[in-house]
């Protein structure tokens, strides 16, 4: 069964464990990504993403555990899985003794494959790099290089594309530019792991999420389930007459009369959906009810509240 | 947009493609890692061939340019078969681009491979170079023609090896430098490149022995002009056991990743 998983699978990740001098960096890890998928893997500063990434990626050693991608153990079948893997690091790698056009060719026979002088074309045109194409890197402005580097991860056309925080310091139309190519090569079939600070990105792209604190998975699900399950709805009810008691029977909402009673303002629980609390108000209650306000939680509200940080201020 | 997630997998393509990759980048700067020792070599034939070349004899029946050319070629092919493995790992490591490598599906024998002939052939062209210059100054009788090519493709082999080393271990770009400076210089030096170590006075003769680099000049001389302190299987066998020794050390390095992989 679990060989009939990890086949399955662009990607299994079990019981992954790595410290440095001792101290644990990523802390007994599972997860699985499946094939054709958007899977975020999101946390503060320190929580062990890229670590994780840099394992899956060869550039960590495995401290214990396994990954297997496409049914390939990355230890033991390291030339198979690497070359189904494209890596973007979060650091800036380039090589200065190469143009952008000479580095591409060069990569692509790193992962043994023969350069595809349209698939390579293509990549520069999506990703703007035609203008400098003969340019050596190091006069390449700070987003150049990061289109650079996604070229060069997609150059061998590979089948899981790692992205460890791509739109770090890039501007806001190369950043939906980048988006919108992700989603065309996840289309086209590419596996897609991505990790980013920007969390209304990972809620928008990804199909699930992860999250990471200090080296523990400590959630994983579909990112719509997570948000409705683990968000602070609320409700707020703006009523034609002012109450000036509470009602009775809506105590699992954490009910509260604002605005001098003109205003109910409930904390809806995950199993309650606005549409039967608004019939309850009305057809129990009596409430003749004049505008209706909601507000949900983003993924950003619920990541503040799993990792038990305070916003920007922990390098959010 | 076509997307062919099928693509034919070529094995021995990554170590062709970073042999290239080697190759080009040490000929992109060749002012730098060809010209330059080449100048550096020529200067030294100018000094002992044209000046004192035919004024000294410290060998009977050779003239002292004759002498001193072969360990010239010999410290062209050791300082930069050295420096172009040192430097290129070395600044791979220290500024991140090894991860391109380390994610690629390039093999430690093939990442040793690779390394390992660009910088020979580095080494032996400078080699190469300096020997054509030197025949403005002397001409060599060439004993042994192939044991002379055998000893410098043995010493840039070597010394290949030992860049690799050096750049795994070093902590920054003072550590490679102090490795030219105050190890292979005074080795080359020292090892019978200007003079035979016969002539030297009890015990200096036997602690020439010691060193490492005296069989590789010495047999590459004795290749080329017919004159050594020692045999060739001697020269050879040291020299030989010290390339494996070498080799071993590396290959264990690379395969497991020793500070190129956290």
């Amino acid at each position: 069964m679990q060989l009939y998983i990890r086949a399955m699978n662009a990607l299994v990740i079990e019981n992954l464990y790595k410290s440095f001098d001792g101290v644990p960096a990523v802390k007994k890890v599972n997860f699985t990504i499946a094939k054709g998928e958007i899977f975020g893997l999101l946390g503060p500063n320190g929580a062990g993403k890229s670590t994780t990434i840099n394992m899956i990626a060869g550039v960590v050693r495995l401290g214990s555990g396994s990954i297997t991608a496409f049914g390939y153990d990355n230890q033991r079948d390291y030339r198979h899985t690497r070359r189904m893997l494209g890596v973007v690091h979060q650091e800036v790698v380039i090589d200065n003794f190469f143009t952008i056009d000479q580095a591409l060719k060069l990569h692509a026979g790193y992962y043994g494959v023969k350069d595809d002088p349209a698939w390579r074309q293509l990549l520069i045109d999506r990703l703007g790099l035609r203008p400098h194409l003969h340019k050596v890197m190091l006069k390449l402005s700070g987003g150049l290089k990061r289109r650079f580097m996604i070229a060069k991860a997609m150059i061998h056309r590979p089948q899981l594309l790692i992205l460890d925080e791509p739109t770090a310091g890039v501007d806001v139309e190369l950043r939906h530019g980048l988006w919108d190519f992700v989603r065309e090569i996840n289309r086209q079939g590419t596996t897609i792991l991505l990790t980013t600070h920007y969390l209304e990105e990972a809620e928008e792209m990804c199909d699930r999420v992860a999250i990471m604190n200090h080296g523990d998975l400590i959630a994983l699900e579909e990112t719509h389930e997570l948000v409705r399950r683990l968000s602070n709805r609320q409700l707020r009810v703006w009523l034609v007459d002012p109450l000036s008691e509470m009602p009775a029977g809506l105590e699992n909402c954490q009910p509260q009369l604002k605005a001098d009673g003109r205003m109910l303002l409930l904390n809806l629980p995950a199993d309650i959906n606005v549409g039967t609390i608004l019939a309850q108000l009305c057809s129990q209650k009596q409430l003749k009810i004049r505008d209706i306000e909601t507000d949900q939680s983003s993924l950003e509200e619920v990541f503040i509240q799993l990792t038990g940080m305070n916003g920007g201020a922990n390098g959010l | 947009m076509d997307f062919d997630l099928k693509q034919r997998f070529y094995p021995w393509l990554p170590f062709f493609t970073l042999l290239r990759k080697e190759i080009l980048r040490f000929a992109r700067v060749s002012k730098q890692t060809l010209l330059a020792p080449i100048v550096t070599a020529g200067l030294y034939l100018l000094v002992f061939g044209a000046t004192l070349g035919d004024r000294l004899s410290i060998v009977e029946g050779f003239s002292y340019a004759q002498f001193v050319i072969p360990g010239l070629i010999m410290m062209g092919v050791i300082n930069n078969s050295f420096a172009n493995t040192s430097s290129s790992l070395f600044m791979s490591r220290y500024l991140g681009g090894i991860v391109d490598l380390l994610v690629t599906p390039v093999s430690p024998p093939q990442f040793i491979m690779a390394y390992t002939l660009a910088a020979m052939l580095r080494g032996l062209l400078v080699g190469s170079v300096v020997w054509l210059i030197s025949t403005m100054f002397a001409t060599l009788p060439w004993e042994s023609p192939l044991l002379g090519i055998l000893m410098a493709m043995l010493a840039s082999f070597m010394f290949a090896q030992f860049g690799l080393i050096a750049a795994i271990y070093a902590q920054s770009f003072d550590t490679i430098s102090m490795y030219t400076s105050f190890l292979i210089m005074p080795l080359i030096f020292l090892g019978g490149v200007f003079y035979p170590i016969s002539i030297l006075p009890a015990p200096w003769g036997s602690f020439s022995q010691l060193n490492p680099l005296f069989y590789l000049i010495d047999g590459f001389r004795h290749a080329l002009i017919g004159f050594g302190d020692t045999s060739y299987l001697v020269a050879f066998g040291f020299s030989g056991a010290l390339a494996v020794i070498l080799f071993v050390w590396a290959a264990w390095l690379i395969g497991r990743g020793h500070r190129l992989r956290a």
